[in-house]
């Protein structure tokens, strides 16, 4: 497994991943191993079959929201490097990074991308904020299946009371990061 | 501490509680018999020769209360102390309360010494059986769990590693100064410094609470400080013994040392099994006090207190027992009991604690002034500054490690605080006291025990707010329980642990996340009362949120408190998921998050404050504009209901019509649980109608009756509040006001 690993990932990609994620070399082919337990059809791709796969997936709550997120728009198959820089945002934050390059971009593991992928995790139609219904989702998927829609959407409408500044009756990604007030 | 320890002690100091309540028995023995014999002697009256004395209508007897009174008076000395301390305001902002009762203790046993009696020192069965318990059980019930747990490797290091490069750092040192032919302590030798070194290393819980406590450092460096302090407790006792069997033995093997590397295991693993078990045990009895709500907080004392004295019995950690116990039981005997016990069980280990900690403190001025005292200007001033370059030494060492497997890095201002807050206090005295006096340099160490105490106490407590606000510190996050935070962390949980999972890496959050399984499936269906197990903690927190709001507002007079004092409570279940209508559930908090955009108030509930309870009766932060900005509205709605105009909305057949008495709210047909009222009434519509209840407005509108709804929902609310059980008679008259 070693072995394929290494010759299936040219170094050049493997720059290439680095500068773009910041993950080390060693954790670039630890994953790429990963990446290739995964993907059982051996065509370079991950699906989401493959992903479902994975049994703490399966339990978890947010399992299918979590999956989506590797998967770029409208897209049903992720090659390693999609995958990869969804793995870069659960990267530590390193202060001196900024330093290096000044005219890049953001990396990818910065403070505020990390939470806008929290946030486009609950905010699905990409308008930017999250409303009443998409907060209820992600409750109730939380939360389970013996608790009233009701009760949960007095809970949703307070959490939203509570975020709300602008009155919008809906969290806007600003006001998502106050209230998660890392 | 080790009952080993105590056992050794040819201490007789007279404050031994357990021989008070013993002794108590013999003086009322002893005068029975007097007064019999004064009987008899009275009736023959020809027999005696003894002049007969008059029956005595006064008599002074101080022997027979001397013990119970001195243990009064000294309590009520160090509380009337505390409240002075808060009426002088400048003084309590600058001096810690800690340094100033040391003062008093020193000034009080001045005074005892001046008139000539013999100052009680701190006896250190007293300390280690009854004054650190109550501390120590504060702190572990109410541990912030998700701070330690985050950082308990962390935390492990500085306790474990820490103390032991302290201990022989200092130990060390501290016998090459002896080998100086000019400090004229060649008599002493390694063991003997190296006991020395592992007493004074160790920092103290009882210091660091008093002391952090009034600064409101940040989380993360408040939980670094204070788990160390908690959890060196097993390297402390493991040591001591170790160096006191070794130094009456003289000398040192390999298998001795490998011994005390095992004993270390099993004194911190065994504390926390024994501690572990007593809290099962109590979580299971707390399933079943449903109908005893008044003896629930006993129970949660007494096994605590089990669970210490269990462990001292076998040389076990007694302190991290203590901490194993509070953390295990805590989730489910919180789920389990009444809202009221909850509160008990919060105010009287406040109480305790704070009555502990000041006794504590005052004791050890007393015992300075008694202690019989050896000064060495050298060895004494040299343990000071080793104290203080071993602790910088090796947290700077320790955290250069740990910064390489922590992903929130320790600052340097991190640093120093943790350094600087390496406080020593009284459990250091005691063990000091402890040693047996065929140490010859027994007098010396305590005097130089005594010494830090007093510099770490002193200086550093007093020094260490300034410091913080200069280096700029990152403070407490003034934070109420907001359920977004609640929802978010959870989110960000899951979203962790999924990413664990596809990384295939088992780290913290799939450690967490099994546990939290195995905990839902197994553990609370056993010990959590009726169906309580399957509510989600997201659901619980917000339920006792809303609860605590409720109380709150009605406390601040914000909702018209219709509070029925016939209410049968006998009939509610205790803390079920509120079977509630929807739509009354609805109302009521339609009525909160009005009142929640006018009252944004601090409800510091991650409070590990002594002095300060946060609790629904903060009214007091209620502020006068805003209640009657609140009365105003309601009343304003009131109003608007009741001028709509009659013909607005018939009301639909079947809806029953209850009014009630303006006061007294009484069921119209008692059913088992009032909820089933409520119940019956809205099955029957869809449209919320309600039925009204103050008699002097009636008819149901469409919309009307929302604040006299509220009424309804928050008596529900209240019931819940308070105890039910069958013994009512024995409760408070006005449970609800009484939280």
């Amino acid at each position: 497994m070693g072995s394929r690993a290494s010759t299936l990932l040219r170094e050049e990609e493997i720059e290439e991943i680095k500068k773009e994620t910041g993950f080390s070399h060693s954790q670039i082919t630890r994953l790429y191993s990963r990446f290739t337990s995964l993907d059982k059809g051996e065509n370079g791709t991950l699906s989401r079959e493959d992903f479902q796969r994975i049994p703490e997936l399966a339990i978890n709550p947010l399992g299918d929201r979590i999956i989506n997120a590797f998967f770029p728009e409208g897209e049903d198959q992720v090659n390693f490097r999609g995958f990869m820089r969804t793995l870069a945002h659960f990267r530590p934050i390193e202060d001196n990074e900024k330093n290096k390059d000044p005219t890049a971009s953001e990396p990818l593991n910065s403070r505020s991308n990390k939470l806008l992928f929290a946030f486009r995790l609950y905010d699905l139609d990409r308008d930017d904020k999250i409303s009443r219904d998409e907060l209820l989702q992600v409750l109730r998927m939380m939360v389970g299946v013996n608790i009233s829609d009701e009760q949960l959407g007095s809970i949703a409408d307070r959490t939203i009371q509570e975020a709300d500044q602008n009155g919008d009756n809906s969290i806007s990604f600003n006001e998502f990061i106050k209230k998660v007030c890392l | 501490m080790s009952v080993h320890a105590l056992r050794k002690s040819a201490s007789s100091s007279c404050s031994n509680i357990l021989v008070v309540f013993v002794g108590i028995g013999l003086p009322i023995e002893a005068s029975a018999p007097a007064y019999q014999s004064h009987g008899t002697e009275g009736s023959h009256l020809t027999n005696i020769t003894n002049t007969k004395k008059a029956f005595p209508v006064l008599a002074v007897n101080y022997e027979h209360v001397r013990k119970p009174f001195e243990i009064a008076l000294w309590i009520l000395l160090a509380l009337l102390m505390k409240l002075g301390f808060h009426l002088i305001p400048r003084l309590s902002a600058v001096v810690p309360e800690s340094c100033l009762l040391i003062v008093v203790g020193l000034l009080v046993g001045g005074l005892i010494k001046v008139i000539g009696e013999e100052p009680p020192v701190l006896d250190s069965q007293l300390f280690f059986l009854c004054l650190l318990p109550p501390i120590i059980l504060d702190a572990g019930y109410f541990l912030p769990i998700r701070p330690f747990t985050e950082n308990v490797g962390t935390i492990l290091v500085f306790a474990v590693i820490g103390t032991l490069w302290n201990a022989f750092f200092m130990g060390g040192l501290l016998y090459a100064l002896c080998q100086i032919e000019s400090v004229g302590l060649s008599g002493v030798d390694l063991l003997a410094c190296l006991l020395f070194g592992s007493i004074v290393s160790a920092v103290d819980p009882v210091a660091v609470l008093a002391v952090f406590e009034e600064i409101h450092i940040n989380e993360l460096v408040h939980i670094l400080v204070f788990g160390e302090s908690l959890l060196n407790d097993a390297v402390t006792v493991v040591l001591y013994n170790l160096f006191e069997e070794f130094s009456k033995v003289g000398t040192v093997t390999v298998l001795d040392v490998f011994l005390g590397v095992v004993c270390f295991f099993v004194v911190s693993l065994g504390g926390v099994l024994v501690g572990a078990i007593y809290g099962f045990l109590a979580a299971f009895t707390s399933r079943f006090t449903s109908h005893t709500r008044v003896i629930e907080p006993l129970f949660v004392f007494l096994y605590s207190y089990m669970a210490y004295l269990s462990s001292e019995m076998f040389h076990l950690s007694g302190i991290m027992a203590l901490i194993a116990c509070g953390v295990v039981m805590r989730p489910y005997v919180e789920a389990n009991i009444s809202h009221k016990s909850y509160t008990t069980i919060k105010y009287f280990l406040k109480m305790w604690s704070s009555v502990s900690e000041t006794l504590i403190f005052i004791f050890l001025g007393v015992s300075t002034v008694a202690g019989p005292h050896a000064w060495n200007w050298t060895f004494v001033i040299t343990t000071v500054i080793l104290c203080l370059v071993s602790r910088v030494l090796g947290v700077i060492g320790l955290t250069f490690i740990i910064n390489k497997f922590r992903i929130v890095k320790l600052t340097k201002k991190d640093q120093f605080i943790v350094a600087y807050g390496g406080l020593r206090g009284a459990i250091a005295f005691s063990l000091g006291y402890l040693l047996s006096n065929s140490h010859q340099m027994r007098n010396l160490f305590l005097t130089a025990i005594i010494t830090v105490i007093f510099f770490t106490v002193f200086v550093q407590g007093m020094t260490i707010r300034p410091l913080v606000e200069l280096l700029a510190v990152k403070k407490k996050k003034e934070s109420k329980p907001s359920i977004n935070e609640e929802i978010h962390t959870e989110f960000l949980d899951h979203l962790l642990t999924g990413v664990e999972g596809v990384c295939g890496h088992y780290g913290h959050y799939h450690w967490k996340e099994k546990l939290n399984r195995f905990n839902k499936t197994y553990v609370k269906r056993w010990l959590i009362a009726g169906e309580n197990f399957k509510e989600p903690e997201l659901i619980a927190f917000y339920r006792k949120m809303e609860l605590k709001q409720a109380i709150m507002m009605v406390e601040s007079g914000q909702l018209p408190s219709v509070l029925p004092s016939t209410i049968s409570m006998q009939n509610i279940q205790p803390r079920a998921i509120p079977r509630v209508s929807k739509k009354r559930e609805e109302e009521i908090r339609r009525i909160l998050r009005a009142n929640l955009q006018n009252n944004k108030q601090k409800m510091r509930s991650r409070s590990y404050s002594r002095h300060t309870l946060f609790d629904a009766d903060e009214e007091d932060n209620v502020s006068e504009v805003r209640l009657r900005k609140t009365k105003m509205e309601m009343e304003r709605r009131m109003s608007h209901y009741l001028t709509v105009p009659a013909n607005r909305e018939s009301p639909r057949p079947g809806v029953r019509r209850v009014s009630f008495p303006t006061v007294h709210f009484e069921q119209p047909s008692p059913p088992s649980t009032p909820d089933a009222v409520s119940l019956e009434e809205e099955e029957e519509e869809e449209v919320p109608k309600r039925p009204s209840l103050k008699a002097d407005i009636e008819g149901p509108r469409g919309n009307a009756s929302d604040n006299h709804q509220g009424e309804l929902d928050y008596q529900r609310l209240a019931r819940c509040l308070s105890d039910p059980g069958p013994n009512k008679d024995k409760e408070d008259d006005d449970p609800f006001m009484s939280c």
